[in-house]
């Protein structure tokens, strides 16, 4: 069980490897859209450590919506997708290692450049550190409900705005305690309660966000 | 497999007779005979509980009379969050039985319950307003109807984009049993994020102690709205199983 | 060993087909054959247990085929309508991953071999991207040189698409494949002869 999750995990970052495009696509759109806050409500410092980590982690939370589409759109359109179905692995197997794929590629890279957004928000070091440890935590979370999303709005039209709609407000207990985490450890408060709470829906979401993704995708074959 | 609503159908000629209705055909009349009684019930329930919210209830000593819009709120904020439970298990049931009627009726509760959510936001807004000033308060109720809201319109949105009637009905199921699950979670963030964030002062969930009329008073108006949507989706439902008429011709033909 | 009982699939809100049953034995080409949209890729979909059925069920050496899971998938090599060539992969990428799927890890030269055999030696390590049509659906096609272990094919026009050579070649693997004892159903407009073997042909109406 676990080799085929590795080799599914090596054939999608091989795949995005001769699509450096892609990958790089979702980091400057967190890039940008978090330096758009500042030109909308003005540049004055408290004002901006305040919103620092709502900011910075709406941004991730929509970057990580943007590249949700990779996940299965191409292995639909071409039928590879198909062909995972009737593997001699389990449906789950697949698509937790794509699930992983799509974290290596999206959720990680923007879990590393977080900080240095955070210091464009002039957020102190503790806020920083909090502001790396609930994206590690949370960022796979955004990855595993986005699956059941993408697979659900496959073939469906308007599939984009349609999967914003379907996981925005399931990413909203994420978003919640991802930003209270940096909330508290800006205001010097413990942080560790939010992010056992992470921790919390990270292992919910691995145990049963795969399910509704196999279940979604069986019908989306259909 | 549309070969267990066959199944079902011999088995309720053989004495679970309630099974017949599980064809959508034999539910239609049964849906015309039931809607009048509902329809009934709601207009008698929605009279008592407006007589007692608005003219045996004492006005509040804080907020004047303008709080008695709670009792169009309280109770449709009740009704949205139930609905949704509700059409989540008629999902899972549809499923697990793999019958059509059931995805049908998830159809015909999603417009009444997103109703139910856009009554409790706008009501929450009258009250807000005389009470706080505001027309939008950020209070853990309204902002969890807002993302509810959300689920609803996302659920109907999702069953409106897939052409197949059958693959909707489950691709809806899945998302309704997976926003079930996540509304307590998101209705406790949302919880514990008011309380961080605005203090105790605004909340529109801090309603005058209840007097006992208050309490009667809401709870009719609840019932008032259960027996309203019941009727109004059983009306719906007859609507939805007319449109897929052509889902039965081959089913007929099947079973023929 | 394959058995359909009372098979019946609805699309688009209308029945293509009901009451279909068969039984296939070992060494059994099945030949579905019929006009444009009268159901024959939604069969061999149903079979692979991709799509379900509207009523019946299909059976593998008598037991409930989609009961079995990844034990009877395991069994199976579906080469659909779409072949499941990635662009970005080279030949040699694509099979090794069509085939870890199947839970086969060939060895390279293995691989090489079976490109070859499909008429393209020299074009392994070409991304699929720069390949024609029919390349890239050889590049599918290679799968069945190293799927022997497989008992059950499924193919759909598998010889679209192909010049005289590589006809013949799949044919020549398809009848291996026969003669060895599996079975394999497949969909196609052309006239051919399968020299061994068992033809069983079923034409859907539509």
């Amino acid at each position: 069980m676990l080799a085929s999750i590795v080799g599914i995990i090596e054939r999608d970052l091989r795949l995005a490897f001769r699509r450096k495009g892609d990958v790089a696509q979702v980091l400057v759109f967190f890039v940008i859209v978090a330096s758009l806050f500042p030109l909308g409500t003005g540049a004055e410092p408290n004002q901006l450590r305040a919103m620092g980590p709502g900011v910075v982690w709406v941004a991730a939370l929509l970057a990580a919506l943007l590249s949700l589409n990779r996940l299965f759109a191409a292995d639909y359109a071409d039928g590879s997708l198909e062909q995972m179905l009737i593997a001699a692995q389990p449906l789950a197997a697949t698509v937790t290692g794509k699930t992983i794929a799509h974290w290596l590629t999206t959720g990680l890279p923007l879990t590393l450049l977080a900080p240095l957004l955070g210091v464009q928000y002039d957020l102190p070091a503790p806020a920083l550190g909090a502001l790396v440890a609930s994206l590690a935590l949370g960022t796979p979370v955004l990855s595993l409900i986005g699956a059941v999303g993408a697979a659900l709005t496959l073939g469906a039209r308007g599939a984009a705005v349609l999967l914003a709609l379907l996981v925005l407000p399931l990413y909203v207990p994420v978003l919640v305690f991802g930003a209270g985490a940096v909330g508290a450890a800006l205001a010097g408060l413990p942080h560790g309660a939010h992010l056992s709470l992470l921790g919390a829906f990270l292992a919910f979401s691995t145990v049963f966000a795969p399910w509704a993704t196999c279940a979604a995708l069986r019908i989306a074959l259909d | 497999m549309s070969t267990n609503e066959l199944e079902l159908g011999e088995r309720a000629s053989r004495g679970e007779w309630w099974l017949r209705y599980a064809a959508p055909q034999a539910f239609f009349p049964l849906a015309s005979r039931l809607i009048p009684y509902f329809g009934t019930l709601a207009v008698v329930f929605a009279l008592a509980g407006l007589y007692l919210g608005f003219f045996v209830a004492p006005t509040d000593f804080q907020q004047g009379d303008a709080y008695r819009i709670i009792f169009l709120h309280v109770p449709a904020a009740w009704m949205s969050m139930f609905l949704y439970v509700v059409m989540a298990l008629w999902g899972a049931l549809g499923f697990v039985l793999n019958t059509r009627l059931s995805g049908m009726m998830a159809s015909a509760i999603a417009p009444t319950g997103a109703l139910f959510t856009f009554v409790a936001l706008w009501s929450g807004a009258l009250w807000g307003k005389p009470t706080w000033g505001t027309w939008w308060v950020w209070d853990a109720r309204l902002t969890s109807e807002l993302i509810l809201l959300f689920l609803y319109v996302g659920f109907i949105a999702l069953k409106a984009s897939i052409d197949d009637p059958r693959r909707a009905d489950r691709a809806g199921a899945v998302l309704a049993l997976v926003g079930v699950i996540n509304v307590p979670i998101i209705y406790f963030s949302v919880q514990w994020w008011n309380t961080l964030h605005q203090g105790a002062s605004v909340s529109l969930s801090k309603s005058p102690s209840m007097a006992t009329t208050m309490l009667w008073g809401m709870l009719l108006m609840a019932l008032a709205a259960w027996m309203y949507s019941i009727a109004v989706c059983l009306a719906r439902v007859r609507l939805i199983i007319r449109e897929r008429e052509q889902e039965m011709a081959w089913m007929r033909e099947l079973g023929g | 060993m394959l058995q359909a009982e009372s098979l019946a699939c609805e699309r688009g809100g209308r029945l293509l087909f009901k009451s279909l049953a068969f039984a296939l034995a070992p060494g059994t080409l099945l030949r579905v054959a019929g006009p444009n949209g009268a159901g024959k890729t939604s069969l061999l979909r149903i079979l692979c247990g991709v799509a379900r059925p509207a009523a019946g069920r299909v059976l593998w050496a008598g037991e409930n085929a989609h009961a079995l899971g990844e034990d009877y998938t395991r069994q199976l090599l579906y080469l659909g309508h779409l072949s499941a060539i990635k662009e970005d992969f080279t030949p040699r990428e694509n099979l090794r991953f069509a085939l870890r799927l199947a839970g086969l890890e060939p060895p390279a030269e293995a691989l090489d071999q079976a490109l070859a055999r499909l008429g393209l030696a020299g074009r392994e390590d070409v991304p699929a991207r720069y390949l024609s049509q029919g390349q890239k659906r050889r590049v599918a096609l290679a799968r069945l040189a190293l799927s022997q272990t497989q008992p059950l094919w499924i193919l759909d026009e598998p010889l679209a698409a192909l010049d005289v050579d590589a006809i013949d070649t799949v044919i020549a693997l398809v009848s291996a494949h026969l003669d060895a004892g599996g079975v394999t159903v497949l969909t196609t407009h052309q006239e051919i002869e399968f020299a061994s073997a068992s033809v069983v042909r079923l034409v859907l109406a539509g």
